[in-house]
């Protein structure tokens, strides 16, 4: 049985952002008018000379960040994920990742965990997009103690980073890791029959998939990458190498996300049959955001299956582990 | 210009009926917009009832007047109007905001009929209103198109392109309703960012203006979109003087009700709106 985190990524992200000001990093959070949302809020209240509600215009945000960012501040901005990724993906690009500027972009409510909201509001293109543009870093924990760890680390790296949280309290996997590292995956699980790469949430759900293989006699590696950008390429290439085959979880469209990024990885180094878990290149509907994630191809049978499969393939290739 | 009494009658039966739905479509949601839901319920109900020329029957009649609603986030409203015009059954509301249901948080034009535009995003649909008014044009149709925007949406900088390019295309057979509730999500549209002068504004872009004093008289709504619809060579905006959560006392002018805020204290809700 999974444990919950008592509180959600934007709490653990708004905690962490006064924690951040009162240790002496020139922050300045803004946000466009969904500050309650995003918990921005908490940090405006705390600290009000550090904050500012632009309204509804993300665009305008992301270029006064920008302006911030070259007079030596670092601004996070806040919006909901796909907005930021989409919205004011131009101002993003132009004004903040081609000057390499200082800006970090808090992407809330991403993957599905809008839920009911609906696919206007579900982010499932973001990390493909903000890992295609240069200089950009792209980080997606998987519960609130690592979105803690993770802002800590994006504030003290100079340079554009995307930030992908959820919404709701998510299932704890990281808590008991030292620090964060961006670039570095890390072995959640050890096997030696395949590995099953997840990141955000998926992660905890690869955990428990691993249960129900490890029952069939089926030994699964699980690896958690919460840095999707920079990539650990080393942990990927060693567990091909050692395990002969991969799965990718991740609460994205199967296009430009994690399963993209390590078949890349796979392709150029050890080529190993790989399967993808993820959003079958569509727009789902209302839901609750776990209940999304069941109907929509992300759900623990999934990886099974996904698992299943990739045994039965190296099967037919041959491969010896 | 004085309207049929028996007219607004019924409106006023319409537009409760719609209020009702919304409150209910929330309450079993567990979730939504109750705020800009309940604001735009009259215009809703004057749009659906009495002013737009639509089939319900015939969804995708080609000939049919367009309606964007561009602040998505009132669906509920939009939907309860049009169950109450005939588009689909009542206990499609039920289902709102719900797994395999057709009616979406915000409008979805492939999953519920009469929806004209997805939307969701704000800031988006004027421009998606005037792209339909200039098919009318280029198919020399008479259908007409209406958008609603909140007011906080207008802080959208796409907004403001739009402005300006409807009245450069002289589109008379556009009309765009601002619902002046003066509440947007994080607090008050004064404080967050302010857009006074607003009527000023879309005159400086060659609106013609049409301020309704009080967005939930029917009689004032029906004077006003008889105006809109005599411009001629340029669009009309309606400026509607509404309020945030009308109809449920502790829910109005209050951005803690932007969304629901406190379930529990929804039944207590619709039973004010029940009431009424
Ligand atoms: C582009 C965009 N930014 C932010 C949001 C989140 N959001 C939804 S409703 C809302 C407030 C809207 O206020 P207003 O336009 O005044 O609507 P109303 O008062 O009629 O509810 C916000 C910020 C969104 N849906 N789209
Ligand atoms: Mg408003």
């Amino acid at each position: 049985m999974m444990t919950f985190e008592k509180i959600a990524m934007r709490d653990a992200f708004a905690q962490a952002a006064i924690e951040a000001l009162e240790a002496g990093v020139d922050l300045m959070v803004l946000d466009s008018d969904v500050s309650k949302s995003t918990r921005s809020t908490v940090f405006g209240k705390a600290h009000p000379e550090r904050f500012l509600n632009v309204g509804i215009a993300e665009a305008n945000m992301l270029g006064i960040a920008a302006g911030l960012a070259s007079a030596g501040m670092t601004p996070v901005v806040n919006s909901f994920a796909m907005l930021l990724a989409l919205r004011s993906l131009d101002q993003l690009r132009q004004s903040i990742a081609y000057p390499r500027l200082n800006v970090k972009v808090m992407g809330h409510y991403a993957g599905y965990s809008a839920g009911p909201e609906g696919p206007s509001h579900h982010a499932i293109e973001d990390i493909g997009i903000m890992r295609s543009i240069p200089n950009m870093t792209v980080l997606v924990p998987s519960d609130a103690a690592e979105a803690h760890q993770a802002f800590m680390a994006a504030v003290q790296f100079d340079g554009p980073v995307y930030l992908r949280l959820a919404r709701n309290p998510a299932p704890a996997v990281s808590s008991h890791r030292e620090q964060f590292v961006i670039g570095q995956g890390y072995e959640l699980r050890a096997g030696v029959d395949l590995t099953i790469v997840g990141t955000g949430v998926m992660v905890a759900r690869a955990l428990e998939a691993t249960d129900r293989l490890a029952a069939s006699g089926v030994s699964a590696r699980v690896v958690a990458m919460p840095s999707i950008k920079p990539l650990d390429a080393a942990i990927i290439e060693r567990a091909a190498r050692e395990t002969g085959g991969i799965v990718t979880a991740e609460e994205h469209n199967i296009y430009g996300g994690l399963g993209s990024a390590v078949a890349e990885v796979l392709g150029e180094t050890v080529p190993a049959p790989m399967q993808r878990v993820g959003i079958r290149d569509c727009y789902a509907e209302s839901g609750e955001w776990f209940e999304l994630l069941d109907q929509y191809g992300l759900s623990v049978d999934a990886i099974v299956a996904a698992a299943l499969q990739v045994m039965e393939r190296k099967d037919q290739v041959g491969v010896t582990r | 210009m004085s309207h049929d009494p028996d007219l607004i009658v019924e409106l006023q039966r319409q537009a409760k009926q719609v209020r009702q739905m919304v409150v209910e479509m929330i309450a079993a949601a567990g979730s939504g917009h109750p705020g800009g839901g309940l604001s735009a319920v009259e215009i809703l109900t004057v749009l659906y009832h009495h002013v737009l020329q639509v089939d319900p029957a015939r969804p995708d009649w080609p000939d049919r007047d367009r309606f964007v609603l561009s602040k998505g986030h009132g669906a509920a409203g939009w939907y309860a109007a049009l169950c109450t015009r005939g588009y689909f059954p009542r206990e499609w509301l039920g289902r709102f905001r719900q797994i395999g249901g057709k009616l979406v948080g915000h409008p979805d034009m492939r999953k519920a009929p009469g929806v004209d535009m997805s939307s969701g995003s704000l800031g988006q649909g004027l421009s998606a209103a005037i792209g339909m008014a200039l098919a009318a044009r280029y198919h020399a149709k008479d259908y007409r198109s209406y958008v609603l925007l909140g007011d906080g949406e207008i802080q959208e900088g796409q907004i403001w392109e739009a402005a300006m390019a409807a009245p450069h295309f002289q589109l008379d057979n556009l009309t765009a309703i601002l619902d002046l509730n003066g509440v947007q999500l994080d607090g008050n549209v004064a404080d967050i960012m302010p857009i006074d002068p607003v009527v000023d504004k879309w005159q400086a872009f060659g609106w013609h203006t049409i301020e309704c004093a009080d967005g939930h008289d029917i009689e004032q709504l029906l004077t006003a979109f008889d105006a809109a619809q005599a411009v001629k060579s340029r669009p009309a905006i309606i400026i509607a003087h509404t309020v945030k959560g009308k109809g449920v006392s502790f829910m109005e002018h209050q951005a803690t009700w932007h969304g629901v805020s406190d379930p529990d204290r929804l039944p207590a809700a619709l039973e004010e709106v029940t009431r009424l």
